[in-house]
């Protein structure tokens, strides 16, 4: 029965009287709920405001302690132990040179790993799952120990390449390895079954399948994780430690085997010099150094929601 | 689904599926990809290697009682002792301190944003949180540094445990990694709580509940695995957090809980002696590995225990 109601006007006085009732019971709720909720979410919004917050004092923070010296000289003065000629040059070559070596290692590889797993691994067997969850682990040992790592088995022992840039390199690499695949192996995994279906039945061979049609549908996907991980890199401090880059470092670094310093590395040695001067200098720095992975951050989700593909 | 033994008994004139010749290129790119997958594995166990070697040296000179449950830490010092409790404590306490700050703080916005946000505020803040995610450690160190531990010196009440923080405490270190782990908390947290179906939620409107009980006694339970498994990583993390201690919690191995005092934390320890002089085959550098060691099982523990319980999450929900 819909609309007009029962024709007798008592009935219809008792219907909307019960109507109404019954709405105000529904929408009135214990006094107490109300206030508790509110509470509730007052100290959600709290929460989450005491995180930006905390975000925004760090940046206002470095940006007032380091305004003294973002200037040029910061970017185009070398090293030098009077911190008013000091700055980052060296330091950021040094990072370029690394991070170049990073992504020829982890593109690659990353994605070779990824494809296999994806791919070709059968996904149910142990071998697989023990992998994947060696992936994640890897993603969570702490990055010094990659530090000892590289000490023990690329700067020294196996491959004794030394303290320099191409050392650094593939221990960042190591280290920033799982994002990429991870993140790869998420791309992969979103080009639907049926485009791979479509292109065997064609008669293109795995591989043909895998190079013409899965590959560009996820490429947007992987190069987002990329970045991600360069980003990683770029501001990871503690694993080049133990690889000799602590010492001070008056040169430019120029090619694989050259010896290095990195921008991270220039700052934390700044940072932890009790003059003042000193100070200012390292909160410049950092303030270089986040609006650098701010920049790379953004192109990723930039990337990221530009190409993505939906099916 | 190798090419192969299918059509090869079968009748002469049953046409063949698969290639007519042995594909080598495909093999070829089969191996160069498994070599990559294999990668993988070979970092876990050159890692394992280069910890153990030394580390097992290590307990060669001193016994693994007097390691574990010593409390005297100087390897360096002439005579050393090697007793690593205090070192542990120093990393514990600052990860207590951190994870004070962090769990309410990140599930308090994980809550928000999977239940009370609306599509435009998460639109906005997920990315910023991811910001604060990025920001490199040596900034988190240089901040507790440079404001964290001064603005403790001036709000500290009085003789609260003994007095204001020095110059490095456990207390500033704690309160930056805190900030440094909230994203992983919040953005596992609002994974979890995002995977549960609309369906118990509006059970639970149905049967009268208001939203902040709905999002307390529904959301959060179902969510549960997967919260947990955020602050197990968070800890993680924290334990194996390296520049902010180096910079801010000091390097006196003191046995105290005491937010207020200088302590050292084991990656601290490894950071400042595992400079790239260290003369290998000392028991000095020993002793950083068999640190290491102890840090990557403490980890290693947490990580498994984590995955585990965020598969379980993605298991039931999806």
């Amino acid at each position: 029965m819909s609309g007009g109601g029962p024709p007798n006007p008592r009935a219809r006085l008792a219907v909307s009287g019960a109507r109404a009732m019954t709405a105000e019971r529904l929408d009135s709720r214990p006094r107490g709920d109300v206030v508790k909720g509110t509470v509730f979410a007052t100290l959600l919004f709290l929460a989450i405001s005491l995180a930006l917050v905390g975000l925004a004092i760090l940046l206002g923070d470095a940006i007032l302690d380091g305004r003294g010296r973002l200037d040029a000289g910061l970017i185009t003065e070398g090293s030098s132990s009077d911190p008013e000629k000091a700055g980052l040059r060296s330091a950021i070559i040094g990072t370029l040179w690394i991070i170049g070596f990073v992504i020829l290692l982890i593109a690659p590889i990353g994605i070779g790993a990824a494809l296999f797993l994806e791919e070709y691994a059968n996904k149910d067997s142990r071998l697989a799952r023990l992998v994947e969850v060696n992936i994640q682990n890897l993603a969570a040992v702490p990055s010094i120990i990659y530090g000892l790592l590289g000490l023990a088995f690329i700067a020294r022992g196996p491959l004794s390449l030394g303290f320099v840039v191409l050392t650094a390199s593939m221990t960042l690499a190591l280290l920033v390895l799982p994002i990429v695949i991870i993140a790869a192996r998420e791309a992969i995994r979103a080009v639907p079954p049926s485009i791979r279906a479509g292109s065997l039945a064609l008669g293109a061979t795995r591989w043909q399948t895998i190079r013409h049609q899965v590959l560009p549908a996820a490429i947007p996907g992987i190069a987002t994780g990329v970045i991600l991980a360069v980003s990683r890199a770029i501001g990871e401090t503690a694993p080049l430690i133990p690889l000799g880059a602590a010492t001070f470092v008056t040169f430019d670094p120029s090619g694989p085997m050259s010896g290095f310093t990195a921008m991270p590395l220039q700052i934390f040695n700044w940072a932890k010099q009790p003059s003042d001067d000193f100070r200012v200098l390292a909160a410049a720095g950092i303030v270089t150094l986040i609006l650098l992975l701010v920049l790379l951050n953004s192109f990723a989700i930039w990337l990221r929601n530009r190409y993505e593909q939906r099916w | 689904m190798e090419a192969g033994q299918i059509g090869v008994s079968g009748p002469a004139l049953k046409r063949r599926l698969e290639a007519s010749s042995p594909r080598y290129g495909e093999r070829v790119i089969y191996a160069l990809l498994a070599s990559c997958a294999v990668i993988s594995v070979a970092t876990t166990v050159a890692i394992l290697v280069s910890l153990l070697e030394p580390a097992l040296e290590f307990f060669g000179e001193v016994s693994l009682g007097d390691f574990l449950f010593g409390t005297d830490w100087g390897p360096t010092f002439e005579p050393a002792s090697f007793g690593v409790l205090p070192i542990v404590v120093g990393t514990l306490s600052v990860t207590f301190w951190g994870l004070l700050f962090a769990i309410p703080v990140g599930l308090g916005s994980a809550v928000y944003l999977s239940e009370y946000a609306s599509r435009r505020t998460r639109r906005i803040v997920k990315p910023v949180l991811e910001l604060l995610a990025g920001i490199p450690t040596v900034a988190l160190g240089f901040f507790a540094l440079t404001f964290i531990t001064p603005t403790l010196q001036d709000v500290w009440p009085g003789h609260l445990f003994g007095g204001p923080p020095l110059i490095f405490s456990a207390l500033a270190a704690g309160l930056a990694i805190g900030l440094m782990v909230v994203p992983i908390i919040a953005s596992i947290s609002e994974d979890a709580m995002t995977a549960v179906p609309n369906g118990l939620r509006e059970g639970a409107y149905a049967l009268g509940a208001s939203k902040s009980r709905v999002a307390t006694r529904v959301v959060f339970p179902a969510a549960l695995s997967g919260i947990v498994a955020s602050i197990i990583l968070a800890v993680s993390r924290a334990i194996g957090e390296t520049m902010i201690v180096l910079l801010a919690a000091g390097n006196t191995p003191n046995l105290t809980f005491s937010p207020a005092e200088s302590i050292q934390a084991m990656t601290a320890f490894i950071g400042t002696t595992a400079t790239g002089d260290i003369a290998t085959g000392t028991i000095t550098y020993k002793t950083v590995f068999a640190v290491a060691l102890l840090l990557f099982v403490m980890t290693f523990v947490m990580n498994l225990l984590s995955i585990r319980l965020v598969r379980r999450y993605r298991e039931v929900y999806e």
